[in-house]
Parts: C-alpha cells; sequence; structure tokens
C-alpha cells in the first residue's frame, strides 16, 4: 500500500469523528503550541541580550586594577592602583590582538553645574578619543574631542541625553559652559541616547571628558604609591564625600617594603578601556593583555595578576547561560504538556485500533499484510500529531506575537523552532502511535472477523 | 496438478493445559473449475478447514499445497499475498466497510496489490466488477444504502476484483431471505461456468445442492464427497 494512500485514508478516517479528532489533537495543539512560544520568546531575550552587548561594544572589554596581596590582606578589586597610562600606551604598541585602547578615569561623585542647576552624572569618565569607538557612542550633534585636547588638558566635555535632560533642560547644551569642582568646561559634543542598559543603568547619564583633565583638574592624583599619605584624605568645603587620593587600605611600611623596591608612580589610572580587533578575537585579545601586564607590572609566577580584565563576551555568556538555562526550565515543562498530549493519542489510537477491529480482519482478508496494517494506523497517529502540530505552529505564534504586543517582550520568530516541532510532532505520533498500531497489526484475522 | 491439495491436516486449539483436535487429519484434493459444497453440523470443523484453505488460519501439522506452493508454513507476507491476488472472500455477513461507498469497498483489496496501479485504472476495474454482479448503478451508495442482497453483490464484486482462481465463501446466503439467497447462489454458478473455482461453507442441504461435489465434515474428518470429482460427475 502506498504511503499517499494510508495518508489519504487517514485523513478519511479522522474526518469521520471530527470532535474526538479535534479533541486529540487539542493536547498536540497546546504542547507544541506552548514550545514555539517558549522558543520565540527565548530566541527574542538573547537576541535582546546580544543587541545590549553590543551597543556596549562586542570586542571590549575593560581592565580593572586587581587585588593586590599586601603582607597576606587581599584588598579587594579597585583598592589598588596599579594601572598606568603607559600600560595603556604598551598594550596597543604590543598586543596585534588590539585595535583601540582608551584610558579610564573616574569619578561619580563630581557635581556638574549649569547656570542654576546642579547634576551628579552617573558616570563621569575622563577618557581619549578611542573610547567613543570601543563603546559604540555615536554624535547625536557636535563633535568628540580630540588627541590633542587630551594632551594639552583641554576644558573640554561630551554629553549625555540626560544630562541634556536635566541639565540644561533639554536645550542643545552645544558650547555651553558647564562647571565640575569649580572648573569650567565647554560642551563639545552630545551623544546618541543608548537608554538604559540591561542591568537598569541609564547608560545616558554620562559626561565625558579627556582623561588627563580629569586626572589634572577633578579627581587629583589617585593614590597607590609610597607618596601618598592618609592626609590625602582630605575634604573640600561644600564636599560631602572625598573625591581625591584615597588609600582604602593601608600603607605598606618600610618594613613590607623590603620585599619589593616600589618605584613611586604617579598618573595611575583607574581602568583601560580595551577593543579587540574583532569580537571572536576577544579571548585572544584578552591573552595578549594579561601577558603583557604581567611583564611591565614585574610579577613573578607565583604572584596573582594585579589587574582583572573583564570583556563583553564574559558579561554576553554570563547572561546567556542564565536566560538559555531559564529558557530550558521552560522549554521542559512545555515538552511535559508534549507528552501528556502523547498519551493522549495513544489512548484514542487504542479505542480506534478496538472499534475497527473487523475492518481491520477484512483487510487482512483481502491482503493487507502486517506491516500495511501497521503502517495505516501509525500514519493516522502522526496525520492527527502533525495536524496538531500545524496548529500548535500557528497557535504557538500568535501567542507569542501577542506575549508581544501586550508585554512587549522580545521575541523572535525561529525557523528552527517551526522545525524542531514538526519534527517533535512527528516523534510523538510515531513514539505514541507505535503502540497502538503494532497491537493492530498483530490481530488475528479470523478473531478480528468474528469480533463485534 | 490439482489447485488444491491438503495432506494430513491436523489443528489442534490449546484448551487450557490440553488440546483440542479440531482436524484430525483431512487430505483432499480440489481441481480448477470445481464447485465445492463443505457441510458438516456446527464443530465438525468446517469453519476451521475453511480458514485454513482460505490462508487466514495455519494448520498444526499436514501439507497444504496451494497452486503448487506450500501455504501451511509459507511467511505471513507471502500469505497475504496469496489471499491479495488468489483468493476472493464473500462472508456471512458481508463484511463491508460501512462509511465507504460500494466502489471503495471494492477497490480496497487493489490497495494491498503490488505494483502501483492508478486511481483512475482502480475505479475502472471497480466499476468492472460491480457490472459484473449487476449492481453498477449502486457505485457511490453507502453499504446502509443498500439492500442484503446488494451487499452480498458488492462484497463478491470485491472479491473478484483480482480476478482470482478460487473464491471461498462462509455461510454466503446465511443472512439473505430465500430470494435474494437464488439470485446469490446463480451467480456464484455463473462464476463457475466462467472457470472460478468455489469454495462454499453451508449447513444447509438446499444451497449445497447448487454444488457440483458435496463434501461431508463430521468431528475433525471428511466423511463424504473425497472422491467424487465434480468435473467427472
Amino acid at each position: 500500500m502506498n504511503t499517499f494512500d494510508t495518508v489519504v485514508m487517514a485523513l478519511i478516517s479522522l474526518k469521520r469523528n471530527p470532535t474526538r479528532t479535534m479533541l486529540t489533537m487539542l493536547g498536540i495543539i497546546i504542547g507544541i503550541g506552548a514550545v514555539i512560544t517558549m522558543m520565540e520568546i527565548g530566541a527574542g531575550s538573547s537576541t535582546a541580550i546580544r543587541t545590549t552587548i553590543e551597543r556596549m561594544g562586542a570586542g571590549s572589554g575593560i581592565i580593572y586594577p586587581g587585588v593586590r596581596r599586601v603582607a597576606g590582606i587581599r584588598s579587594g578589586t579597585n583598592s589598588w592602583a596599579s594601572l598606568l597610562p603607559a600600560d595603556a600606551e604598551a598594550i596597543l604598541r604590543e598586543c596585534p590582538n588590539v585595535s583601540l585602547i582608551s584610558p579610564i578615569v573616574r569619578s561619580s561623585t563630581a557635581q556638574a553645574i549649569f547656570g542654576s542647576e546642579n547634576w551628579i552624572p552617573n558616570q563621569m569618565y575622563g577618557v581619549s578619543p578611542s573610547f567613543f569607538a570601543i563603546r559604540d557612542w555615536q554624535l547625536e550633534e557636535g563633535r568628540f574631542f580630540g588627541e590633542r585636547e587630551v594632551d594639552i588638558n583641554a576644558r573640554v566635555c561630551v554629553v549625555g541625553a540626560t544630562i541634556v535632560k536635566e541639565l540644561f533642560g533639554g536645550i542643545s547644551p552645544l558650547d555651553c559652559e558647564l562647571r565640575i569642582n569649580n572648573t569650567t568646561f565647554r560642551v563639545v559634543g552630545v551623544l546618541k541616547s543608548k537608554g538604559a542598559n540591561m542591568m537598569g543603568v541609564d547608560e545616558d547619564d554620562v559626561i565625558l571628558m579627556p582623561w588627563t583633565t580629569m586626572r589634572m583638574r577633578i579627581t587629583g592624583l589617585r593614590s597607590g604609591s609610597a607618596t601618598s599619605t592618609t592626609s590625602t584624605l582630605s575634604t573640600r568645603p561644600g564636599e560631602r564625600y572625598p573625591v581625591s587620593g584615597v588609600a582604602f587600605y593601608p600603607e605598606q611600611d618600610s618594613s613590607m617594603r623590603e620585599d619589593k623596591l616600589v618605584i613611586p608612580k604617579f598618573t595611575y589610572i583607574d581602568h583601560i578601556a580595551f577593543a579587540a580587533i574583532s569580537p571572536e578575537k576577544i579571548d585572544e585579545a584578552t591573552a595578549e593583555i594579561t601577558a603583557l601586564l604581567r611583564e611591565r607590572h614585574e610579577l613573578v609566577a607565583a604572584q596573582d595578576d594585579d589587574f582583572r580584565i573583564r570583556s563583553a563576551s564574559d558579561f554576553m555568556k554570563m547572561m546567556d547561560k542564565t536566560s538559555t538555562l531559564m529558557n530550558n526550565l521552560l522549554l521542559g515543562v512545555a515538552l511535559l504538556s508534549l507528552v501528556v498530549g502523547g498519551v493522549g493519542i495513544m489512548n484514542i489510537m487504542l479505542v480506534s485500533v478496538t472499534e475497527r477491529t473487523r475492518e481491520i480482519g477484512l483487510r487482512m482478508a483481502v491482503g493487507a499484510r502486517s506491516r500495511d496494517i501497521l503502517k495505516q494506523f501509525l500514519i493516522e497517529a502522526v496525520v492527527i500529531c502533525l495536524l496538531g502540530g500545524f496548529i500548535g505552529i500557528a497557535v504557538g505564534h500568535g501567542t507569542a506575537e501577542l506575549i508581544e504586543h501586550q508585554l512587549h517582550w522580545p521575541i523572535e520568530s525561529s525557523p528552527e523552532a517551526v522545525v524542531a516541532a514538526f519534527l517533535v510532532s512527528a516523534g510523538i505520533g510515531m513514539i505514541f502511535g507505535f503502540y497502538p498500531a503494532w497491537k493492530a497489526s498483530k490481530l488475528d484475522p479470523i478473531e478480528a472477523l468474528r469480533y463485534e | 496438478m490439482a489447485l488444491i491439495e491438503l495432506h494430513n491436516i491436523i489443528k489442534n486449539y490449546p484448551l487450557g493445559d490440553e488440546f483440542i483436535q479440531v482436524l484430525k487429519g483431512v487430505s483432499m484434493s480440489i481441481e480448477r473449475g470445481e464447485y465445492v459444497a463443505l457441510m458438516g453440523a456446527s464443530g465438525s470443523g468446517k469453519s476451521t478447514l475453511m480458514n485454513i484453505l482460505g490462508c487466514l488460519d495455519r494448520p498444526s501439522a499436514g501439507d497444504y499445497l496451494f497452486d503448487g506452493s506450500e501455504l501451511g508454513r509459507a511467511s505471513g507476507d507471502f500469505r497475504a499475498e496469496v489471499r491479495n491476488r488468489k483468493i476472493g472472500f464473500v462472508f456471512q455477513s458481508f463484511n463491508l466497510l460501512s462509511r465507504t461507498t460500494a466502489l471503495e469497498n471494492v477497490i480496497m483489496p487493489l490497495a494491498y496489490t503490488a505494483g502501483n496501479m492508478s486511481h483512475s485504472e482502480r475505479r475502472k476495474r471497480g466499476m468492472a466488477a460491480l457490472e459484473a454482479v449487476g449492481i453498477a448503478d449502486r457505485a457511490g451508495h453507502h453499504p446502509s444504502q443498500l439492500s442484503g442482497g446488494q451487499q452480498q453483490r458488492v462484497a463478491i464484486a470485491r472479491a473478484l476484483i483480482n480476478r482470482p482462481p478460487v473464491i471461498f465463501a462462509d455461510e454466503p446466503t446465511g443472512n439473505l431471505d430465500s430470494h435474494t439467497s437464488v439470485e446469490v447462489m446463480n451467480m456464484f454458478k455463473q462464476l463457475n461456468d466462467e472457470g472460478i473455482t468455489v469454495i462454499l461453507v453451508t449447513h444447509s442441504q438446499a444451497i449445497a445442492k447448487y454444488a457440483k461435489r458435496t463434501i461431508c465434515m463430521s468431528d475433525g474428518q471428511i466423511v463424504s464427497g473425497l472422491f467424487e470429482g465434480g468435473i467427472a460427475q
């Protein structure tokens, strides 16, 4: 018996009992629908994560000063300034997989003042012009500052959309002068809005200026060298928090220093941002930077790194892992409902085989082989599952669209999910249809013909 | 060579720990073109013999030669093919598929015939078979819309669809009134005249008279009719 005939026969026999067929399919429809919805939401959220990371700069990373062990005390991250501008220059020069580099000097507590308004930006960074490319910042208007302005500690800055709104009342601040720590800065550019990142931090709440300017005019020289003392913990009038030169942990005394000669270093920088030549090369770039910095910081094999590198890819992996875990969990529940649907199929097929015992006997008497009967019932189960699968795909896609429309969750229709749903529903039909079909094919024709 | 040859066929059915012997060594032969009635009281083993002859059941022991090939121990697929191409069945209760038209019932066995036949060809052959039994005008009717006699004709058309050399009829008139019984029996007579071997199972003397040879069974053995050649008659 050829397959086409069998499929037609299956459709006819399913049409005979439309209510039962619909109810049987319902289990598969719900199962496949749930799977499709979950997969589309999952695909949507991982795309959203990827977009966010790309907005942060997909092939970029940041080098943080790391933990340093001082007399057995391991201070936390950022407790020790260990990065120098010269490190940044060396990385760009000597690491072939690094294409861009920018020192970062932070100040998150400096107050910006314009006219009668004041605002403490969430992020105030001193950077070099490469930073704009590393972070993929675009300009709304004006320009970025250049290398020359870094060299001369120029008092210029580029501001984000939130600053424009909060400090300038939404009016273009181009060429306006704002004050930070009693220093005036000319606004030369306004950044295009990026919105909040996936951690909920407003990325537009930012003021960027040349890092030399930041270091020399706002934060002062960050300590970390032997020359600084706790006396740098000075508060200027009107300042609630000390902003300059803080050693968070006890200084080394001379006896500690006997371990290693600490050469006074002055212009420490807080972080170094870098970009790899391509997002795929980020791991190679990270390895090269690690090797170079260990050498430059004269670390021996037994010593820990005195810096830490976090690349966007690490972050992406972490976020991806979280969302994948969630998605797999939900997918598992959805698959469970498919199994329940499959049991429904098996139940109905068993009923159908019993009901049609005489038909089976007759078909055997006129020449149907066991495998013809097996095929007939198996195909019937597969057809019912595939029909359910098709409807389920439509229902699932519809549900996902509805969720996107109502809850504004990102979704993404995936052809793979459709193919998978198709295969899974055919598979469910095969697995749960097999036992009833096998039972039918093993009937004794004499008994079956006599069956009432 | 005889169309059907049985050599010492034995059939046992298990009953608890023991076996009941339903056929106790049946040997006989049926030539091509014979018209045989298989008679006997219920429990005589005639239905069992019929099932073995019709390849629906296997003998416990003995040889069954059909058209020169041994079928008793043949593979299931081979036996299915024999049932499909060389044997036609007519049942007491017609065994038509309800909710399926007469024509579709008739061409149903063709679906299991090896070698693909186009759909239109199948329908053409089905119509020819319905015409042969005289109810081509009822091709589109469902069994429930047909009288008993018409249903049995559809069943006969179905049995003839693959032009088998032999037709088995198990009490073909059991569910019919006397008038339609005569019609149906005349049809078998006509088929036999065309050269088809007809083997009839019945317990009615009146029906058995239509046959050229009557084989009587009792208690699992043939008691008469073994050597009366229908053709010689």
